[in-house]
């Protein structure tokens, strides 16, 4: 048993046939992980224990005769973000170091009835801010394919976690493209559902209109068992959707021949590094070569996109953020003995640079004077967006990108300047304006052996057109692992 | 410039933050970068577009509310577990009434 080339289905034959057991599938990717993790540094922490337990209690089912559950002991790593009952929940910041969670989110007490272990939580940019997963407060996390190079970000830890075999799937978050670039650098299947598609309760708040919670996995039918097992109304996320959700897994069997790919023109223009144009317009012949048919798209208001984006995630994480306060979880620093000396003493202690720059340029961007010309702007400019996107989906049935401009870069290269890093989110931003779903799907290698992933972006909950243009685009490809 | 050390100052008053004078001069130059890059969406003329309230729902219709029955979350303790600093069933705070 290889863990670096094991699929949901696999882990359930070798069960089925009595070939490994759940606790041997577990311990083989912990033992994955005590060789990957001082390396990559992919996992802020783990509660190995707990994820063997989870095990011998598939195992006590096996044993008894009873019915599995549909992911049973399927390894998976989550996002520091995202909240395990009784596990510490960092959000990779200091102002969190000692938090522990007090529930599951509903993405966790769906995929532990479902049967799942969760052998670690993942290292990310501090609360999610950031490209590259330099930003965590604890250490940055390396490429497997490549040490000196960064995972992308801010699920950073969850996508080298699924590249390097320490678990079958991860859970991410994806607020302006953090798990469909971290998955297109670290080689992985990464998927934003539509916002409202699954449950954010228990996910740490960054951008409330814009964060949604997504699989990462080694092929395109594990994301959308996955997805499928996480999706769906929760009456503790008024955002989640009531609409029933489809059968993904199913779905992907579909033939592919006759879908429209749009091909926005604003796209494919400068500033696309040269081995990522090849590698996209390989995967554009071989996406008409399944029987797509490509059709150019407009999207006029593409070159606003990111200032749009950055003034509304940051107003909303000035908001979000104001709750770290050293009153009832988190760091506490007493300042000079008064009420408001210790929220500003905690909170300059525990914050980082670049969540404090997004808290100052947040509240500024809403603070009385500046509210119409910045944060209303915004809002106006994203519904501009969002309606070429309607109508651009309404000519085609996906839109198709890289995923990222470049390929992955080295440590430290973009670190200094943030405009830079915010540049580089351009292809997938727009998804979370939009609500829409997209996937990052790996399509082939730079000469030097990094990842290279194409985007497609879908209709609002129309997960099954991506996840089934995905699935036929990976195998015809050769890009699926198995 | 847009934003200056006086700026900054007085947005790290209302977002609780306290700011060294490196953070302040490092912060000034980056935030400077980002709002003028910001400033294009002024091009843009938006006299006759609605803001977005909610990608998905059209602006007619609500979200699925559950029905407002109380439910047990946590208990008393266990809201207080994360406390930095708890006491007789509270979370303990810094005096706020300051002295005659």
């Amino acid at each position: 048993m290889d863990p670096r080339e094991l699929t949901i289905d696999q882990v359930r034959l070798l069960l089925d046939r009595g070939e490994a057991s759940a606790v041997e599938i577990c311990q083989a990717h912990l033992d994955c992980i005590a060789q990957r993790n001082p390396e990559t540094r992919a996992l802020l922490h783990q509660d190995a224990a707990a994820a063997l337990e989870q095990a011998a209690q598939i195992d006590r089912l096996r044993k008894a005769g009873q019915p599995l559950p549909p992911l049973a002991g399927v390894p998976l790593v989550i996002k520091d973000n995202i909240s395990i009952r009784g596990q510490r929940c960092t959000c990779g910041s200091k102002i969190l170091e000692n938090y522990q969670a007090l529930y599951d989110a509903t993405v966790i007490a769906r995929l532990r009835a479902a049967g799942s272990l969760f052998v670690g939580k993942a290292n990310m940019d501090e609360f999610a801010m950031g490209s590259s997963t330099e930003n965590s407060a604890f250490f940055p996390t390396r490429n497997p394919h490549a040490l000196d190079y960064v995972p992308g970000g801010s699920s950073g830890g969850s996508a080298a976690a699924v590249a390097a075999g320490m678990a079958v799937g991860a859970l991410g978050s994806d607020t302006g493209g953090s798990i469909r670039q971290p998955a297109s650098f670290c080689g992985v299947v990464g998927v934003k559902p539509t916002y409202g598609r699954v449950s954010r309760y228990g996910l740490v708040a960054f951008g409330s209109s814009l964060d949604q919670i997504g699989p990462l996995a080694r092929t395109v039918k594990d994301a959308a068992r996955l997805l499928g097992a996480i999706a769906g109304r929760d009456t503790h996320d008024a955002t989640s959707a009531t609409l029933a959700v489809p059968d993904y897994v199913a779905a992907i069997e579909n033939p592919v021949k006759g879908l429209k790919v749009g091909l926005p023109r604003q796209y494919f223009k400068a500033g696309i590094a040269p081995e990522v144009t090849a590698r996209i317009q390989a995967g554009l012949k071989l996406l008409e070569q399944l029987g797509c048919e490509l059709v150019e798209v407009d999207l006029p208001h593409t070159e606003y996109a990111i200032a749009c984006y950055y003034v509304v995630a940051m107003a909303e994480a000035s908001s979000n953020l104001s709750r770290f306060d050293g009153v009832r979880y988190g760091l506490r620093v007493h300042g000079e003995g008064t009420l408001t000396g210790m929220y500003r003493e905690t909170r300059d202690a525990g914050f980082g640079n670049e969540v404090k720059r997004r808290i100052i340029l947040g509240t500024f961007v809403l603070s009385s004077g500046y509210y119409d010309a910045y944060y209303l702007k915004a809002q106006k400019v994203r519904t501009l967006i969002k309606q070429d996107f309607e109508k651009a989906l309404a000519k085609a049935d996906v839109i198709a990108s890289p995923t990222s401009p470049t390929p992955p870069f080295r440590l430290g290269e973009k670190s200094s300047d943030p405009l830079a890093m915010y540049l580089s989110d351009i292809f997938t931003i727009t998804a979370n304006l939009a609500g829409i779903p997209g996937i990052s799907l790996p399509c082939g290698r730079t000469s030097s052996g990094l990842p290279i992933g194409l985007q497609l972006l879908g209709k609002h909950f129309d997960e099954c057109t991506l996840l089934r243009l995905g699935h036929a685009f990976e195998i015809a490809g050769g890009f699926a692992l198995n | 410039m847009i934003i200056g050390p006086k700026e900054v100052e007085y947005v790290g008053k209302l977002a609780q933050l306290a700011i060294t004078e490196d953070e302040k001069q490092l912060f000034i130059g980056q935030l400077n970068s980002i709002l003028e890059f910001v400033e294009q969406l002024n091009r843009l003329d938006t006299s006759n577009v609605e803001p977005t309230a909610h990608v998905v729902l059209a602006a007619d219709q609500s979200a699925a509310l559950r029905p407002d029955e109380p439910i047990m979350t946590f208990t008393q303790e266990q809201s207080l577990a994360n406390g930095p600093e708890t006491g007789a069933g509270h979370f303990k705070v810094p005096k706020v009434i300051s002295d005659r």
